[in-house]
């Protein structure tokens, strides 16, 4: 007996929801030889604008947890994904016609970028933080503190799953909150994997990812009030030096574009924060 | 902001004059019974339907600016003070320092106490019974339960008034009202009233609590709102904003309706106030259009239709700010309540 597919509505991720786009728009997602393969929600600006106050109501709760409860919390996503390979393998060979042992290499690549960042969670204030020389009786400690809401633009031209996990896992792991543009292609991976975040422990606005066109919505969030650091990392097609300037209107963290997918590293955490200078008195011992 | 002095009717005479002159608890009763039941379902989807309209641009510049003209704001916790009042009153005088072109509120609404600081901090701005300013309005009557005896209802009302209150938002005894004392409600509501005269003769605005969050049924609403009006209450408001729900669009659709058949009746204006729940601008847009379209727009003026709100006023600034800088503005851009 011949069976219907139930080809699935892929929808955007804001405040642990997975709402239709504000706009009612959608966009049809294809295999690189243009078969049809879903609909995904084609987000507006009032979509970002609605992720950002998402995202920063979630920000107190998430900066607020201890470094390692958020390794924890990190960590089980990394579970859920390895649980999950197989969904995603088959998403990515279809919407980026990778071979099954490339596809693979991705997702394990992906999830083992993720573990790597977990662990960073409560041992990236030890390297990045410090306790400064003074010639008095009192302690003088730098420690660094996350920025608050990042709006990232993934990487666009390849590898949809690690291009989005090397970008937002470093803003989460020092207690930022994130608003994600994903690939604009191959957008299926980053709802699938929203849905596991929403399964997960990561409270509901930590991460918010949009599906849609980066050109459309990134300047809007470069511009916005509200969200303190913009990942430009994927945006090497968009005129990203106009998004700089907007950036620089309201005082934002900005990282540049990056060819291909960002390299796990510590610098990465550690561009998404603010560092806290304290001082204190020596006891009498 | 004006206040019509012609309003100053005697307490209880909008009553005598509809009901005639034997006027009795049974005979208000059975006038109040009277009324006609509300369709709960219509008026719903009434309510549901204003709610879709979508005001744009230069629209929405328009509705912006004319919230804020219409917001009470508001502090009533228990833990208010003086320095509290004194920042409310600096962001009712100037509520975005950023943009000197924005509007001042209405009025600060504070309880009966914080009345001497609300004036004091807002000099030169407030009203103090003249025809522009920003007024103060106290909540009085053992605010927000309503109940103490009506000695010292009375009393709270007084105090308040000698100290400068412009408007008393007064709660009603829902007790006495659920439990169809309709008479007490009404000698109470008319009590106040008369507490609301100042030494010159003219009267401090009564606002009436109807709190109808508790009151269960739209047709109570309707009796309620009713009874208010005929009691001498120059405004119905919807709720304390201690219970919830406080306003919603159906509620206010309802007491506007309430309104306007009065006006058809009498020619009398009565205004309205929406207090509690109504936190964007969004929401406050949907009743601006709920008032332009069930009594006319010549209701969306301060002294017959006013927001009992305070996060409220935050969220119209960033809205305002977006319009006039093009991007999307955040809460570090306005003050923290």
């Amino acid at each position: 007996m011949t069976r219907l597919t139930v080809p699935k509505t892929y929808k955007l991720y804001i405040g642990g929801k997975f709402p239709r786009s504000e706009s009612g728009r959608t966009y049809e997602v294809a295999t690189k030889k243009g078969v049809f393969l879903a609909n995904a929600s084609l987000a507006s600006r009032k979509d970002a604008r609605d992720a950002v106050v998402a995202a920063r109501a979630a920000v107190s709760g998430w900066s607020g947890a201890t470094g390692y409860n958020r390794g924890q919390v990190l960590y089980r996503i990394a579970e859920l994904l390895e649980g999950r390979r197989e969904q995603f393998i088959d998403e990515l060979m279809a919407t980026e016609a990778l071979s099954k042992a490339a596809a693979t290499t991705q997702v394990d690549t992906a999830i083992d970028a993720w573990v790597w960042y977990a662990g960073w969670a409560d041992k990236y204030v030890q390297v990045a933080g410090n306790g400064n020389p003074v010639s008095g009786p009192y302690f003088n400690l730098s420690t660094p503190e996350p920025s608050g809401v990042i709006a990232i633009v993934a990487p666009q031209d390849s590898s949809s799953l690690l291009g989005l996990v090397s970008v937002i896992a470093p803003a989460l792991v020092s207690g930022n909150t994130v608003v994600v543009v994903a690939h604009q292609g191959a957008p299926l991976s980053a709802i699938s994997f929203s849905e596991v975040l929403a399964t997960s422990d990561v409270p509901g606005g930590v991460v918010n990812i949009l599906t849609g066109s980066p050109a459309e919505i990134a300047p809007w969030l470069a511009s916005h009030a509200d969200v303190n650091g913009l990942d430009l990392a994927g945006a090497e097609q968009l005129e990203w030096v106009d998004l700089q300037i907007a950036a620089a209107d309201t005082l934002k963290r900005v990282s540049g574009p990056v060819v291909g997918v960002p390299a796990p590293s510590v610098e990465r955490i550690v561009q998404w924060t603010e560092t806290k200078t304290v001082w204190h008195t020596k006891s009498l011992i | 902001m004006t206040i019509e002095p012609a309003i100053a009717l005697a307490p209880a005479e909008r009553a005598v004059n509809l009901i005639g002159s034997d006027l009795t608890e049974k005979s208000l009763k059975l006038h109040l019974d009277g009324l006609s039941g509300v369709d709960a379902v219509g008026l719903e989807q009434r309510a549901a339907g204003l709610g879709t309209r979508s005001i744009k641009t230069t629209s929405k510049a328009w509705a912006l600016d004319t919230i804020i003209k219409l917001i009470d704001l508001t502090t009533l916790e228990g833990a208010d003070t003086p320095g509290k009042v004194r920042s409310l009153a600096a962001k009712a005088v100037l509520p975005d320092p950023s943009d000197a072109s924005t509007p001042r509120v209405a009025a600060v609404c504070v309880y009966g106490d914080m009345v001497p600081y609300a004036a004091d901090a807002l000099g030169s701005a407030w009203s103090n019974g003249a025809d522009n300013g920003i007024n103060v309005a106290a909540v009085a009557t053992a605010f927000p339960s309503g109940r103490s005896s009506l000695p010292i209802k009375i009393m709270d009302t007084k105090e308040a008034v000698a100290n400068g209150a412009d408007e008393i938002d007064m709660v009603i005894d829902r007790g006495a009202f659920l439990s169809g004392r309709y008479g007490i409600v009404f000698d109470q509501i008319v009590a106040v009233k008369e507490a609301c005269r100042r030494e010159n003769g003219t009267y401090a605005h009564l606002k009436v609590i109807l709190e109808t969050g508790e009151l269960n049924t739209y047709d109570n609403v309707r009796k309620a709102s009713w009874l208010a009006i005929l009691a001498g209450g120059d405004f119905i408001k919807t709720s304390t904003g201690k219970v919830a729900p406080a306003a919603t669009l159906p509620v206010t659709l309802l007491m506007l309706e309430v309104v306007r058949d009065w006006h058809l009746l009498t020619g009398e204006k009565i205004g309205v106030k929406p207090a509690g729940g109504i936190r964007t601008s969004k929401d406050a847009i949907k009743y601006l259009v709920t008032v332009a379209e069930t009594v006319g727009e010549e209701w969306l003026q301060p002294h017959l239709f006013r927001f009992g709100a305070s996060s409220l006023l935050n969220d119209v600034l960033l809205q305002r700010q977006k319009l006039t800088t093009g991007h999307y503005s955040g809460p570090d851009y306005v003050t923290i309540d």
